[in-house]
Protein backbone atom coordinates (compact mmCIF):
# COMPACT_ATOMS: atom_id res chain seq x y z
CA UNK A 1 0.00 0.00 0.00
CA UNK A 2 1.48 3.47 -1.09
CA UNK A 3 1.81 5.80 2.12
CA UNK A 4 1.11 8.70 -0.36
CA UNK A 5 -0.38 9.23 -3.57
CA UNK A 6 -1.00 12.35 -5.03
CA UNK A 7 -2.85 12.72 -8.90
CA UNK A 8 -2.58 15.23 -11.22
CA UNK A 9 -2.46 18.00 -7.88
CA UNK A 10 -2.52 21.61 -9.14
CA UNK A 11 -2.13 24.55 -6.64
CA UNK A 12 -2.73 28.06 -7.29
CA UNK A 13 -2.00 31.17 -5.03
CA UNK A 14 -4.02 34.51 -5.67
CA UNK A 15 -4.73 33.34 -8.90
CA UNK A 16 -1.07 32.83 -9.47
CA UNK A 17 -0.10 29.05 -10.32
CA UNK A 18 2.37 27.59 -8.30
CA UNK A 19 2.14 24.13 -10.34
CA UNK A 20 -0.01 22.13 -12.30
CA UNK A 21 -0.71 18.19 -12.84
CA UNK A 22 1.75 16.93 -10.44
CA UNK A 23 1.51 12.66 -9.72
CA UNK A 24 3.86 10.93 -8.16
CA UNK A 25 3.80 7.89 -5.53
CA UNK A 26 5.09 7.69 -2.47
CA UNK A 27 5.95 3.62 -0.97
CA UNK A 28 5.77 2.94 2.63
CA UNK A 29 9.10 3.23 3.86
CA UNK A 30 11.08 5.39 1.41
CA UNK A 31 12.94 7.99 2.39
CA UNK A 32 13.03 10.90 -0.03
CA UNK A 33 15.17 14.04 -0.46
CA UNK A 34 13.00 16.51 -1.93
CA UNK A 35 15.16 19.03 -3.65
CA UNK A 36 15.20 22.30 -5.77
CA UNK A 37 15.95 26.11 -5.83
CA UNK A 38 14.46 28.31 -4.05
CA UNK A 39 10.69 29.49 -4.82
CA UNK A 40 10.29 26.31 -6.59
CA UNK A 41 7.56 25.31 -4.68
CA UNK A 42 8.24 22.53 -2.56
CA UNK A 43 6.64 23.99 0.37
CA UNK A 44 3.59 24.33 -1.01
CA UNK A 45 3.88 20.87 -2.48
CA UNK A 46 4.16 19.27 0.86
CA UNK A 47 1.79 21.60 2.54
CA UNK A 48 -1.04 20.90 -0.35
CA UNK A 49 -0.33 17.18 0.26
CA UNK A 50 -1.33 17.89 4.05
CA UNK A 51 -4.05 19.23 2.84
CA UNK A 52 -3.06 22.55 4.65
CA UNK A 53 -4.05 24.82 1.57
CA UNK A 54 -6.30 24.64 -0.98
CA UNK A 55 -5.73 22.69 -4.15
CA UNK A 56 -6.86 23.78 -7.55
CA UNK A 57 -7.66 20.39 -8.72
CA UNK A 58 -6.09 16.83 -7.86
CA UNK A 59 -6.64 14.07 -5.40
CA UNK A 60 -4.60 13.09 -2.77
CA UNK A 61 -4.46 9.41 -0.80
CA UNK A 62 -2.74 8.61 2.41
CA UNK A 63 -2.58 5.21 3.08
CA UNK A 64 -5.45 4.58 0.66
CA UNK A 65 -7.93 6.96 1.98
CA UNK A 66 -8.28 10.11 0.40
CA UNK A 67 -7.41 12.90 2.19
CA UNK A 68 -10.78 14.45 2.86
CA UNK A 69 -11.36 11.02 4.89
CA UNK A 70 -8.49 10.58 6.19
CA UNK A 71 -9.04 10.65 10.30
CA UNK A 72 -5.35 9.17 12.02
CA UNK A 73 -3.19 12.43 11.72
CA UNK A 74 -1.08 10.26 14.38
CA UNK A 75 0.71 8.86 11.64
CA UNK A 76 1.19 11.71 10.03
CA UNK A 77 4.35 13.74 11.88
CA UNK A 78 5.08 17.36 10.04
CA UNK A 79 8.02 19.95 11.05
CA UNK A 80 7.02 23.16 8.88
CA UNK A 81 10.33 25.18 7.67
CA UNK A 82 8.38 28.28 9.81
CA UNK A 83 6.05 28.65 12.39
CA UNK A 84 3.41 31.16 13.14
CA UNK A 85 3.81 31.10 16.95
CA UNK A 86 3.57 34.24 18.84
CA UNK A 87 6.86 34.92 20.23
CA UNK A 88 5.40 35.62 23.99
CA UNK A 89 3.45 32.12 23.99
CA UNK A 90 3.89 30.63 27.59
CA UNK A 91 4.76 27.12 26.96
CA UNK A 92 7.27 24.97 28.34
CA UNK A 93 8.98 22.65 26.21
CA UNK A 94 7.42 19.54 27.84
CA UNK A 95 4.15 21.65 26.48
CA UNK A 96 4.49 21.92 23.43
CA UNK A 97 5.83 18.58 22.97
CA UNK A 98 2.79 16.90 24.68
CA UNK A 99 0.69 19.05 21.78
CA UNK A 100 2.10 15.95 18.86
CA UNK A 101 -0.12 13.41 20.95
CA UNK A 102 -3.44 15.31 20.51
CA UNK A 103 -3.79 13.80 17.45
CA UNK A 104 -4.60 10.42 19.25
CA UNK A 105 -7.30 11.96 20.77
CA UNK A 106 -10.56 12.90 20.16
CA UNK A 107 -11.21 15.02 22.68
CA UNK A 108 -9.10 14.91 25.69
CA UNK A 109 -9.33 15.90 29.09
CA UNK A 110 -6.28 14.64 30.38
CA UNK A 111 -3.11 12.92 29.15
CA UNK A 112 -2.88 9.82 29.92
CA UNK A 113 0.16 8.38 32.29
CA UNK A 114 1.75 6.60 29.21
CA UNK A 115 2.14 9.70 27.09
CA UNK A 116 4.15 11.34 29.59
CA UNK A 117 6.68 8.93 29.13
CA UNK A 118 6.60 9.06 25.71
CA UNK A 119 7.29 12.62 25.57
CA UNK A 120 9.97 12.45 28.10
CA UNK A 121 11.56 9.48 25.44
CA UNK A 122 11.46 11.36 22.61
CA UNK A 123 12.87 15.01 24.62
CA UNK A 124 15.86 12.37 25.85
CA UNK A 125 16.30 11.13 22.33
CA UNK A 126 16.55 14.74 21.00
CA UNK A 127 18.48 15.21 23.44
CA UNK A 128 16.39 18.04 25.13
CA UNK A 129 15.43 16.71 28.38
CA UNK A 130 17.28 18.83 30.94
CA UNK A 131 15.29 21.81 29.83
CA UNK A 132 11.49 20.17 29.72
CA UNK A 133 10.45 22.96 32.16
CA UNK A 134 12.33 25.60 30.57
CA UNK A 135 9.98 28.58 28.68
CA UNK A 136 10.31 27.91 24.93
CA UNK A 137 10.98 31.83 24.75
CA UNK A 138 14.17 31.09 27.00
CA UNK A 139 15.78 28.66 24.58
CA UNK A 140 18.11 28.83 21.66
CA UNK A 141 16.55 28.40 17.72
CA UNK A 142 18.58 25.13 17.28
CA UNK A 143 16.93 23.89 20.68
CA UNK A 144 13.18 25.07 20.01
CA UNK A 145 13.88 23.11 16.22
CA UNK A 146 14.77 20.25 18.20
CA UNK A 147 11.51 21.08 20.25
CA UNK A 148 9.21 21.31 17.18
CA UNK A 149 11.17 17.87 15.72
CA UNK A 150 10.26 16.17 19.39
CA UNK A 151 6.84 17.41 18.92
CA UNK A 152 6.64 15.29 15.60
CA UNK A 153 7.94 12.44 16.48
CA UNK A 154 6.10 11.98 19.65
CA UNK A 155 3.33 10.44 18.36
CA UNK A 156 5.28 7.96 16.96
CA UNK A 157 4.22 8.55 13.07
CA UNK A 158 4.19 6.73 10.29
CA UNK A 159 5.19 9.42 8.08
CA UNK A 160 7.23 11.97 8.70
CA UNK A 161 7.48 14.89 6.85
CA UNK A 162 10.34 17.62 7.79
CA UNK A 163 10.77 20.65 5.60
CA UNK A 164 14.03 22.34 5.91
CA UNK A 165 14.60 21.08 9.68
CA UNK A 166 18.10 21.30 9.93
CA UNK A 167 18.74 24.95 9.03
CA UNK A 168 18.85 26.31 12.67
CA UNK A 169 21.40 23.14 14.19
CA UNK A 170 24.85 23.22 14.48
CA UNK A 171 27.01 20.71 12.27
CA UNK A 172 27.19 17.99 15.23
CA UNK A 173 23.55 18.34 15.70
CA UNK A 174 22.72 17.99 12.48
CA UNK A 175 24.63 14.74 11.88
CA UNK A 176 23.12 13.21 14.85
CA UNK A 177 19.35 14.29 13.35
CA UNK A 178 20.59 12.64 10.88
CA UNK A 179 21.29 9.37 12.39
CA UNK A 180 17.75 9.01 14.19
CA UNK A 181 15.82 10.01 11.07
CA UNK A 182 17.90 6.97 9.37
CA UNK A 183 17.76 4.71 12.54
CA UNK A 184 13.54 5.85 12.71
CA UNK A 185 13.06 5.21 9.03
CA UNK A 186 15.13 1.45 8.81
CA UNK A 187 14.29 0.51 12.55
CA UNK A 188 10.70 1.44 12.63
CA UNK A 189 10.11 1.73 8.47
CA UNK A 190 8.76 4.82 9.40
CA UNK A 191 8.39 6.71 5.54
CA UNK A 192 10.47 10.23 5.78
CA UNK A 193 10.03 12.94 3.53
CA UNK A 194 12.75 15.60 4.04
CA UNK A 195 12.65 19.17 2.17
CA UNK A 196 16.58 20.12 2.00
CA UNK A 197 19.03 22.09 0.20
CA UNK A 198 21.50 19.38 1.89
CA UNK A 199 21.35 16.51 -0.88
CA UNK A 200 25.17 16.04 -0.28
CA UNK A 201 24.51 14.80 3.09
CA UNK A 202 21.25 13.43 3.11
CA UNK A 203 22.27 11.70 0.26
CA UNK A 204 23.91 9.65 2.68
CA UNK A 205 20.62 8.29 4.02
CA UNK A 206 17.66 8.76 1.88
CA UNK A 207 16.92 5.91 -0.93
CA UNK A 208 15.40 8.64 -3.20
CA UNK A 209 15.99 11.78 -4.45
CA UNK A 210 12.47 14.14 -6.19
CA UNK A 211 13.57 17.04 -8.12
CA UNK A 212 11.46 19.70 -7.93
CA UNK A 213 11.01 23.51 -9.81
CA UNK A 214 7.20 23.72 -10.42
CA UNK A 215 7.48 20.28 -11.50
CA UNK A 216 8.56 17.47 -11.20
CA UNK A 217 12.21 17.64 -12.60
CA UNK A 218 13.67 14.25 -11.45
CA UNK A 219 11.92 11.32 -9.21
CA UNK A 220 13.59 8.23 -8.27
CA UNK A 221 17.06 6.18 -6.67
CA UNK A 222 20.06 7.94 -6.23
CA UNK A 223 21.70 6.00 -8.01
CA UNK A 224 19.52 6.35 -11.26
CA UNK A 225 19.58 10.25 -10.36
CA UNK A 226 23.55 9.72 -10.64
CA UNK A 227 23.19 7.54 -13.81
CA UNK A 228 21.09 10.12 -15.46
CA UNK A 229 22.23 11.83 -18.45
CA UNK A 230 18.95 14.33 -18.42
CA UNK A 231 20.15 15.84 -14.95
CA UNK A 232 23.76 16.33 -16.19
CA UNK A 233 22.48 18.18 -18.38
CA UNK A 234 19.95 19.95 -16.08
CA UNK A 235 22.30 20.31 -13.10
CA UNK A 236 25.47 20.57 -14.85
CA UNK A 237 27.68 17.38 -14.65
CA UNK A 238 30.10 19.13 -11.27
CA UNK A 239 27.01 19.54 -9.39
CA UNK A 240 25.71 16.27 -9.98
CA UNK A 241 29.29 14.85 -9.34
CA UNK A 242 29.23 16.20 -6.38
CA UNK A 243 26.34 14.89 -4.72
CA UNK A 244 26.38 11.70 -6.58
CA UNK A 245 30.16 11.66 -5.26
CA UNK A 246 29.21 12.27 -1.50
CA UNK A 247 26.27 9.68 -2.02
CA UNK B 1 -18.17 51.36 58.44
CA UNK B 2 -16.31 48.03 58.24
CA UNK B 3 -15.14 45.91 55.70
CA UNK B 4 -17.18 43.11 56.80
CA UNK B 5 -20.62 45.32 57.07
CA UNK B 6 -19.35 46.10 53.87
CA UNK B 7 -19.69 42.45 52.39
CA UNK B 8 -23.28 42.11 54.28
CA UNK B 9 -24.95 44.23 51.55
CA UNK B 10 -26.90 41.56 49.30
CA UNK B 11 -25.67 44.13 46.23
CA UNK B 12 -22.01 43.82 47.18
CA UNK B 13 -22.19 39.86 47.63
CA UNK B 14 -24.26 40.07 44.18
CA UNK B 15 -21.54 42.10 42.28
CA UNK B 16 -19.06 40.52 43.89
CA UNK B 17 -20.02 36.79 42.97
CA UNK B 18 -21.24 37.98 39.22
CA UNK B 19 -18.14 39.72 38.79
CA UNK B 20 -15.69 36.85 39.82
CA UNK B 21 -17.49 34.57 37.51
CA UNK B 22 -16.80 36.84 34.58
CA UNK B 23 -13.57 37.71 35.59
CA UNK B 24 -12.26 34.18 35.49
CA UNK B 25 -14.11 33.83 32.29
CA UNK B 26 -12.47 37.44 31.13
CA UNK B 27 -8.90 35.84 32.02
CA UNK B 28 -8.61 32.88 30.73
CA UNK B 29 -9.75 33.45 26.91
CA UNK B 30 -8.28 37.24 26.78
CA UNK B 31 -5.18 34.74 26.77
CA UNK B 32 -6.15 32.72 23.83
CA UNK B 33 -7.08 36.58 22.25
CA UNK B 34 -3.87 38.32 23.02
CA UNK B 35 -1.55 35.10 22.01
CA UNK B 36 -3.81 35.49 18.46
CA UNK B 37 -3.21 38.80 18.13
CA UNK B 38 -6.62 39.63 18.55
CA UNK B 39 -6.86 41.33 21.54
CA UNK B 40 -9.47 43.55 19.84
CA UNK B 41 -12.03 41.25 19.19
CA UNK B 42 -13.00 42.06 22.87
CA UNK B 43 -13.64 45.73 21.66
CA UNK B 44 -15.25 44.77 18.31
CA UNK B 45 -18.07 42.83 19.62
CA UNK B 46 -18.27 45.07 22.80
CA UNK B 47 -19.78 47.76 19.74
CA UNK B 48 -21.89 45.10 18.37
CA UNK B 49 -23.77 44.92 21.75
CA UNK B 50 -24.09 48.74 22.13
CA UNK B 51 -26.27 48.01 18.92
CA UNK B 52 -27.62 45.02 20.08
CA UNK B 53 -28.88 46.85 23.68
CA UNK B 54 -30.67 50.00 21.30
CA UNK B 55 -32.33 47.17 19.84
CA UNK B 56 -33.57 45.26 22.95
CA UNK B 57 -34.58 49.10 24.52
CA UNK B 58 -36.34 50.02 21.43
CA UNK B 59 -37.84 46.54 21.10
CA UNK B 60 -38.92 46.92 24.61
CA UNK B 61 -37.35 43.37 25.88
CA UNK B 62 -34.57 42.58 28.15
CA UNK B 63 -31.49 43.83 26.49
CA UNK B 64 -29.71 40.82 27.08
CA UNK B 65 -31.69 38.02 25.71
CA UNK B 66 -31.22 40.29 22.58
CA UNK B 67 -27.51 40.89 22.41
CA UNK B 68 -26.64 37.28 22.86
CA UNK B 69 -27.97 35.96 19.64
CA UNK B 70 -26.75 39.56 17.83
CA UNK B 71 -23.45 39.17 19.30
CA UNK B 72 -23.03 35.37 18.40
CA UNK B 73 -23.73 36.34 14.99
CA UNK B 74 -21.81 39.11 14.69
CA UNK B 75 -18.40 37.04 16.37
CA UNK B 76 -19.30 34.44 13.76
CA UNK B 77 -19.58 37.17 11.30
CA UNK B 78 -16.05 37.90 11.80
CA UNK B 79 -14.51 34.69 11.08
CA UNK B 80 -16.71 34.47 7.59
CA UNK B 81 -15.56 37.80 6.76
CA UNK B 82 -11.72 36.83 7.30
CA UNK B 83 -12.53 33.62 5.06
CA UNK B 84 -14.33 34.52 2.84
CA UNK B 85 -13.04 37.85 2.00
CA UNK B 86 -9.92 37.14 2.58
CA UNK B 87 -9.41 40.11 5.04
CA UNK B 88 -6.91 40.17 8.27
CA UNK B 89 -9.17 39.77 11.75
CA UNK B 90 -8.49 43.42 12.35
CA UNK B 91 -10.29 45.04 9.14
CA UNK B 92 -12.75 42.43 10.13
CA UNK B 93 -12.91 43.24 13.17
CA UNK B 94 -13.36 47.17 12.13
CA UNK B 95 -16.28 46.10 9.89
CA UNK B 96 -18.26 44.45 12.36
CA UNK B 97 -17.39 47.09 15.14
CA UNK B 98 -18.29 49.99 12.90
CA UNK B 99 -21.73 48.68 11.63
CA UNK B 100 -22.57 47.78 15.59
CA UNK B 101 -22.14 51.34 16.81
CA UNK B 102 -23.82 52.71 13.59
CA UNK B 103 -27.33 51.12 14.67
CA UNK B 104 -26.79 51.87 18.22
CA UNK B 105 -26.52 55.65 17.31
CA UNK B 106 -29.32 55.24 15.02
CA UNK B 107 -31.86 53.74 16.95
CA UNK B 108 -31.06 55.75 20.10
CA UNK B 109 -31.36 59.09 17.61
CA UNK B 110 -34.75 57.58 16.26
CA UNK B 111 -36.38 56.42 19.12
CA UNK B 112 -35.11 58.42 22.04
CA UNK B 113 -35.96 58.35 25.68
CA UNK B 114 -33.77 55.56 26.20
CA UNK B 115 -30.22 57.30 26.62
CA UNK B 116 -29.77 56.92 30.63
CA UNK B 117 -30.52 53.38 29.71
CA UNK B 118 -27.89 52.89 27.06
CA UNK B 119 -25.13 54.66 29.03
CA UNK B 120 -26.07 52.32 32.20
CA UNK B 121 -24.84 49.36 29.74
CA UNK B 122 -22.09 51.81 28.62
CA UNK B 123 -19.83 51.88 31.12
CA UNK B 124 -21.41 49.23 33.37
CA UNK B 125 -22.70 49.19 36.47
CA UNK B 126 -22.10 45.82 38.48
CA UNK B 127 -23.16 47.71 41.99
CA UNK B 128 -26.89 47.37 40.31
CA UNK B 129 -26.65 43.69 39.50
CA UNK B 130 -29.73 42.23 39.95
CA UNK B 131 -30.83 38.68 41.45
CA UNK B 132 -31.91 37.59 37.75
CA UNK B 133 -28.29 38.41 36.16
CA UNK B 134 -26.40 36.86 38.93
CA UNK B 135 -28.17 33.53 38.36
CA UNK B 136 -27.54 34.21 34.35
CA UNK B 137 -23.80 35.26 34.59
CA UNK B 138 -23.46 32.08 36.89
CA UNK B 139 -24.76 29.54 34.66
CA UNK B 140 -23.63 30.90 31.38
CA UNK B 141 -19.74 31.45 32.62
CA UNK B 142 -20.19 27.64 34.25
CA UNK B 143 -21.10 26.93 31.06
CA UNK B 144 -18.68 28.51 28.80
CA UNK B 145 -15.95 27.28 31.43
CA UNK B 146 -16.83 23.81 30.24
CA UNK B 147 -16.86 23.97 27.32
CA UNK B 148 -13.06 25.63 27.66
CA UNK B 149 -12.14 22.79 29.66
CA UNK B 150 -13.46 19.97 27.00
CA UNK B 151 -11.69 22.00 24.39
CA UNK B 152 -8.69 22.97 26.00
CA UNK B 153 -5.62 20.75 24.33
CA UNK B 154 -7.32 21.32 21.33
CA UNK B 155 -7.37 25.57 21.85
CA UNK B 156 -4.15 26.15 23.03
CA UNK B 157 -2.52 24.01 20.20
CA UNK B 158 -4.51 25.75 17.85
CA UNK B 159 -3.13 29.26 19.43
CA UNK B 160 0.33 28.04 19.45
CA UNK B 161 -0.01 27.20 15.49
CA UNK B 162 -2.84 26.32 12.96
CA UNK B 163 -0.89 24.19 10.82
CA UNK B 164 0.74 22.18 13.23
CA UNK B 165 -2.95 21.69 14.93
CA UNK B 166 -4.63 21.11 12.01
CA UNK B 167 -1.67 17.96 10.99
CA UNK B 168 -2.67 17.03 14.46
CA UNK B 169 -6.02 16.39 12.86
CA UNK B 170 -7.49 19.24 14.87
CA UNK B 171 -10.70 20.73 13.50
CA UNK B 172 -8.83 23.96 13.49
CA UNK B 173 -12.30 26.24 12.28
CA UNK B 174 -14.35 24.46 14.44
CA UNK B 175 -12.03 25.28 17.11
CA UNK B 176 -12.05 28.95 15.89
CA UNK B 177 -16.13 29.04 15.64
CA UNK B 178 -16.26 27.46 19.13
CA UNK B 179 -13.38 30.72 20.80
CA UNK B 180 -15.39 33.15 19.41
CA UNK B 181 -18.59 31.96 20.00
CA UNK B 182 -17.17 31.67 23.59
CA UNK B 183 -15.91 35.48 23.60
CA UNK B 184 -19.26 36.88 22.21
CA UNK B 185 -20.84 35.07 25.18
CA UNK B 186 -18.20 36.57 27.33
CA UNK B 187 -18.89 40.39 25.80
CA UNK B 188 -21.86 40.33 26.24
CA UNK B 189 -22.49 38.61 30.12
CA UNK B 190 -19.88 41.61 30.86
CA UNK B 191 -21.25 44.44 29.70
CA UNK B 192 -23.19 44.78 32.57
CA UNK B 193 -20.30 44.40 34.85
CA UNK B 194 -17.46 46.16 33.74
CA UNK B 195 -19.65 48.38 30.83
CA UNK B 196 -19.15 48.25 26.77
CA UNK B 197 -16.63 50.42 26.43
CA UNK B 198 -13.98 48.93 28.99
CA UNK B 199 -14.63 45.17 28.38
CA UNK B 200 -11.99 44.63 25.81
CA UNK B 201 -9.33 46.24 28.96
CA UNK B 202 -10.99 43.44 31.10
CA UNK B 203 -10.15 40.79 28.35
CA UNK B 204 -6.80 41.90 27.33
CA UNK B 205 -5.04 43.57 30.43
CA UNK B 206 -4.70 40.49 32.92
CA UNK B 207 -3.51 37.82 29.97
CA UNK B 208 -0.92 40.71 29.02
CA UNK B 209 0.30 40.87 32.86
CA UNK B 210 0.32 37.02 33.55
CA UNK B 211 2.75 36.85 30.24
CA UNK B 212 5.17 38.82 31.96
CA UNK B 213 5.72 35.91 34.64
CA UNK B 214 4.09 32.92 33.50
CA UNK B 215 6.51 30.30 31.89
CA UNK B 216 3.84 27.61 31.23
CA UNK B 217 0.32 28.13 29.48
CA UNK B 218 -1.50 27.21 32.47
CA UNK B 219 0.54 29.26 34.68
CA UNK B 220 -0.47 32.25 32.63
CA UNK B 221 -4.11 30.86 33.07
CA UNK B 222 -3.87 30.77 36.75
CA UNK B 223 -1.82 34.06 37.23
CA UNK B 224 -4.31 35.97 34.93
CA UNK B 225 -7.43 34.81 36.86
CA UNK B 226 -5.86 35.71 40.22
CA UNK B 227 -4.77 39.37 39.01
CA UNK B 228 -8.45 39.73 37.74
CA UNK B 229 -9.70 38.38 40.64
CA UNK B 230 -8.14 40.59 42.65
CA UNK B 231 -8.63 43.63 40.44
CA UNK B 232 -12.42 42.82 40.87
CA UNK B 233 -12.58 42.44 44.52
CA UNK B 234 -10.48 45.32 45.34
CA UNK B 235 -12.51 47.14 42.63
CA UNK B 236 -16.06 46.50 44.39
CA UNK B 237 -14.52 47.63 47.82
CA UNK B 238 -12.43 50.81 46.38
CA UNK B 239 -15.37 52.39 44.85
CA UNK B 240 -18.08 51.66 46.90
CA UNK B 241 -16.24 53.28 49.74
CA UNK B 242 -15.17 56.24 47.20
CA UNK B 243 -18.41 56.48 45.48
CA UNK B 244 -16.37 56.21 41.84
CA UNK B 245 -17.34 54.09 38.84
CA UNK B 246 -16.57 50.52 39.48
CA UNK B 247 -16.04 49.33 36.15
CA UNK B 248 -13.23 52.14 35.64
CA UNK B 249 -11.58 51.52 38.94
CA UNK B 250 -11.56 47.88 38.22
CA UNK B 251 -9.91 48.28 34.83
CA UNK B 252 -7.56 51.07 36.40
CA UNK B 253 -6.38 48.29 39.33
CA UNK B 254 -5.72 45.58 35.98
CA UNK B 255 -3.52 48.93 34.22
CA UNK B 256 -1.85 49.22 38.21
CA UNK B 257 -0.78 45.61 37.81
CA UNK B 258 0.01 45.15 34.21
CA UNK B 259 3.00 48.20 35.37
CA UNK B 260 4.40 46.58 38.20
CA UNK B 261 4.47 43.41 36.52
CA UNK B 262 5.99 44.96 33.13
CA UNK B 263 8.17 47.15 35.69
CA UNK B 264 9.33 44.21 37.47
CA UNK B 265 10.39 42.15 34.36
CA UNK B 266 11.91 44.92 33.09
CA UNK B 267 14.12 45.23 36.65
CA UNK B 268 14.47 41.26 35.87
CA UNK B 269 12.10 40.72 39.78
CA UNK B 270 10.29 37.81 38.28
CA UNK B 271 13.15 35.15 38.75
CA UNK B 272 12.51 34.03 34.99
Amino acid sequence: MPAIKVSNLSVKYEGFEIFRGISFTVEEGDYIALSGPNGSGKSTLVKAMLGLIEREDGNIWIFDKQIKDFDEWYKIGYVPQKLNINPFFPASVEEVVSMGLLSRYKLSLKFKKYDKKKVLDVLEMMGILDIKNKNINKISGGQFQRVIIARALVSEPDILILDEPTTALDPETREKFFDILSSINKERHVTIILITHDTGTVGKYANKLMYFDRKIVFFGTFDDFCKSESMSHYFGYGSQHIICHRH
Amino acid sequence: MNFFELLSFGFIQRAIVAGCFIAILCSILGNFLVLRKLSLIGDGLAHVTFGSVAVGLLLNLYPMYVAIPLTLLSGYGILLIVEKAKLYGDAAIGIVSSAGVSLGILISSIAGGFNIDLFSYLFGNILAVSNEEVLISVLLSVAVIIVIICFYHQLVSTTFDEDLAKVSGIKTKRINVILILLISLTVVLSMKIIGIMLVSSFLILPSVSSLQFARSFKEALFLSCIFSLFSVFTGIIISFSLNLPTGAVIVLINLCIFLISFLLKKLNFTGL
